[in-house]
């Protein structure tokens, strides 16, 4: 068992023959990932890489392939265009690696996306992706996350930041503890799937038996995180908020990594996820860690 | 992206939202002479001489003053205002260098009031604040009187509705048959400004209403959406160099991200969220000891050999830093791209100080095979933990 992402994921590379889709559809396919179609406007007809055809649109990469995800890497332009596209073709998970997407085109994705009412759900932009670790029956890696740090198991991780994630996901392997799902939600101020739909999905998932959340610096995501714990988590969570150290007012890499007007602080968010009966990692060396203790009890 | 206050009050101007009328000056004559035009063509010979920084609070820091004794008054403010180190609680104890100064109108102020537009990242929205309390802090009243906000959220699929500029008017006390009309459509210019401009942020503090019933925007605050610089080539014009930290201009140049931080150990590490959590464990295993980190620097999922040479250089010119931290979980970035720039810029600058390498991820092998045989001292790290507490023993002894 595993969330959003698996055996039943039927995925489309949205900007397949650019740079980075590429170097990552090729990726995610050795991982064992299930590309059935790849888009890009004006290369409909093609083959990518011998084996995966190539769309002039998203409806056409549907209709052809049966296609029920897609992942994004179109550069920040036409980004958000891609995501409409994705959510009007009828897709159910659309994942946005891409980092740069202006905030009030997301603004206007979120109202679409609110309009579907839960048919969809967009992760990121901005975010590595998601993983359901390989096992004898595949897996499902939709994103740029290395895979081969990943193995099966019981703990879900949900992030905002990438490379965090997979420290994170390094530790727990470390430790020879295996990840159900991972999910990078991404770091930018407006995006798709929050903590809480996350933590829902987790709660859920009979396979998923302990999570990772960590944070950072900015909004009020973790806050909201904090309160759904309180209130309907069972499981055990672990946390860590990046950026204590971090000063008012500059972004810090992620455009929604900033502290404005005194709210959004790496101490605020830990004193809530604490209230709601988080565990705090100490250092970001000691998360999987943390996690451990507390599932060992 | 922040923005000067003439430049602001420019793009509303452009968009017919009202503001005082004024002239930029970089010296005492332009000023001067500033003040006699606008006494010729407003017929008052009050003006308002204010210093352009990036920084609120110019007002109490005294970089805001009136002068009621024409252009030889503004001359003499001029004078001292320029060159001056304006210090405001948003400016750091240094203070910012004031290099342009801002000669506006003095207008017949009857009432101050606030007026914003900021993205509301909890709802998904862009929200409008009014509050009658204008001139103070918006952060402060939201503190001590939230009953005094008035906040309308927009759908963007519908755009700012009338009713919506319509309840700001009535909760800010416009709502009178003379002022009604004028605050609406200036809300409407103002929601076109932050959508078509990618504001994000845009404050008006104070929005004044005149004696003579016109509701004009004394101050002018916007912060561009740096993401949204591809669809806007005409903000490299409103780009001051002067107000930014050179180190972080150059940095994002080589398009790395950095901040600078006033500890001693620099960071090289690959990703803001394992940036920020390097910066944390420095601080959690060093604060008894003296050691902080010196920079916030994330190269990037994907560096070249090239922008981690630049990333590291600029580390080791600063002479803050006593030792550094390089940590790097490369998940596609490969380790032995990290190995041969890190190599690159110390042979090239030479290395001072203790350097402490974390290495993980794709081709570690190779690059720590790298780092061993360039004949640098430098202390392998086993984990991020273990790389934080070596370097500020590093420092600390």
């Amino acid at each position: 068992m595993s969330v959003l992402a698996g055996k039943e994921t039927r995925l489309l590379v949205q900007g397949i023959t650019g740079s980075a889709g590429a170097f990552h559809a090729k990726q995610m396919i050795e991982y064992g990932t299930r590309i059935v179609a790849g888009v890009t406007p004006g290369r409909g007809g093609e083959t990518f890489d011998g084996r995966v055809p190539v769309f002039d649109t998203v409806k056409q990469a549907v209709r052809a392939s049966g296609a029920n995800a897609s992942c994004i890497f179109v550069p920040p332009p036409g980004a958000a265009d891609a995501i409409l596209e994705a959510l009007d073709a009828g897709l159910e998970l659309v994942v946005c690696i891409t980092e740069g997407i202006p905030v009030t085109d997301m603004l206007k994705v979120r109202r679409v996306l609110e309009g579907l009412r839960g048919r969809a759900r967009l992760i990121g932009p901005n975010c590595p992706g998601i993983i359901t670790p390989a096992t004898a029956a595949g897996g499902c890696k939709i994103g740029i996350m290395p895979g081969h740090i990943h193995r099966p198991g019981h703990v879900g991780v949900v992030s905002r930041s990438g490379t965090l994630t997979y420290e994170a996901v390094g530790q727990l392997t470390a430790l020879g503890v295996g990840q159900s799902t991972c999910i990078g939600i991404g770091g930018d101020p407006v995006g798709g799937m929050d903590f809480v739909d996350v933590l829902e999905l987790f709660q859920a998932d009979a396979d998923t038996h302990g999570v990772i959340l960590i944070g950072e610096i900015g909004g009020g995501a973790e806050e909201r995180a904090a309160r759904f714990i309180k209130e309907h988590m069972t499981k055990p969570v672990a946390a860590f908020v990046a950026g204590t150290t971090a000063p008012e007012g500059k972004r810090m890499g992620h455009a929604g990594a900033i502290i404005a007007g005194g709210k959004g602080t790496a101490a605020e968010k830990i004193a809530a996820l604490q209230g709601a009966g988080a565990r705090i990692a100490p250092t970001p060396s000691d998360m999987a860690a943390t996690l451990v203790e507390m599932m060992r009890g | 992206m922040k923005i000067h206050e003439y430049q602001a009050k420019a793009i509303f101007a452009r968009y017919g939202l009202p503001v005082p009328r004024g002239y930029l000056v970089l010296n005492v004559e332009g000023a001067a002479a500033a003040a006699t035009r606008l006494a010729q063509e407003t017929g008052s010979p009050v003006a308002v001489v204010k210093a352009q920084i990036h920084a609120g609070g110019r007002g109490k820091g005294g970089g805001v003053k009136v002068a009621k004794g024409g252009a030889a008054e503004v001359r003499d403010l001029a004078q001292k205002m320029l060159g001056m180190q304006l210090v405001t609680h948003q400016t750091g104890p240094g203070g910012q260098k004031v290099r342009r100064l801002y000669v506006e109108q003095g207008l017949d102020i009857g009432r101050e009031l606030y007026l914003g537009a900021v993205i509301d990242r909890d709802r998904r929205r862009i929200a409008f604040m009014g509050s009658t309390e204008g001139g103070v802090e918006i952060e402060k009243v939201a503190l001590e009187m939230p009953d005094k906000i008035l906040t309308v959220h927009v759908d963007p699929t519908v755009g700012l509705a009338g009713y919506q500029s319509r309840e700001l008017a009535f909760a800010l006390g416009l709502g009178a048959k003379e002022t009604l009309p004028k605050f609406v459509k200036l809300m409407a210019a103002l929601y076109e400004v932050v959508t078509r401009e990618d504001c994000s942020l845009c404050e008006i503090n104070p929005l004044v209403v005149t004696r003579s019933g016109d509701v004009v925007a004394l101050d002018a605050k916007i912060n561009l959406d740096d993401n949204a610089e591809f669809r806007h080539p005409e903000w490299r014009e409103l780009e001051d160099k002067d107000e930014e930290d050179p180190v972080e201009l150059e940095a994002k140049a080589a398009g790395l991200n950095y901040v600078s931080l006033d500890g001693n150990v620099g960071c090289l590490v690959n990703g803001a969220g394992l940036a920020m959590a390097t910066m944390d464990i420095i601080k959690h295993f060093g604060e008894k000891r003296g050691v902080a980190p010196a920079n916030f620097l994330d190269v990037g999922g994907g560096a070249s050999q090239e922008q981690v040479t630049k990333a590291f250089r600029m580390i080791l010119r600063s002479p803050k830093v006593k030792a550094i931290f390089v940590n790097i979980f490369g998940g596609i970035m490969k380790c032995d791209i990290i190995a041969n720039g890190i190599i690159a810029a110390a042979k090239e600058l030479g290395l001072k100080v203790p350097l402490v390498v974390r290495l993980e991820g794709t081709n570690v092998e190779l690059g720590r095979k790298i780092l061993n045989e360039s004949g640098l001292a430098i202390q392998a790290a086993s984990n991020m933990a273990d790389g934080a507490q070596k370097v500020v023993s590093a420092v600390a002894a």
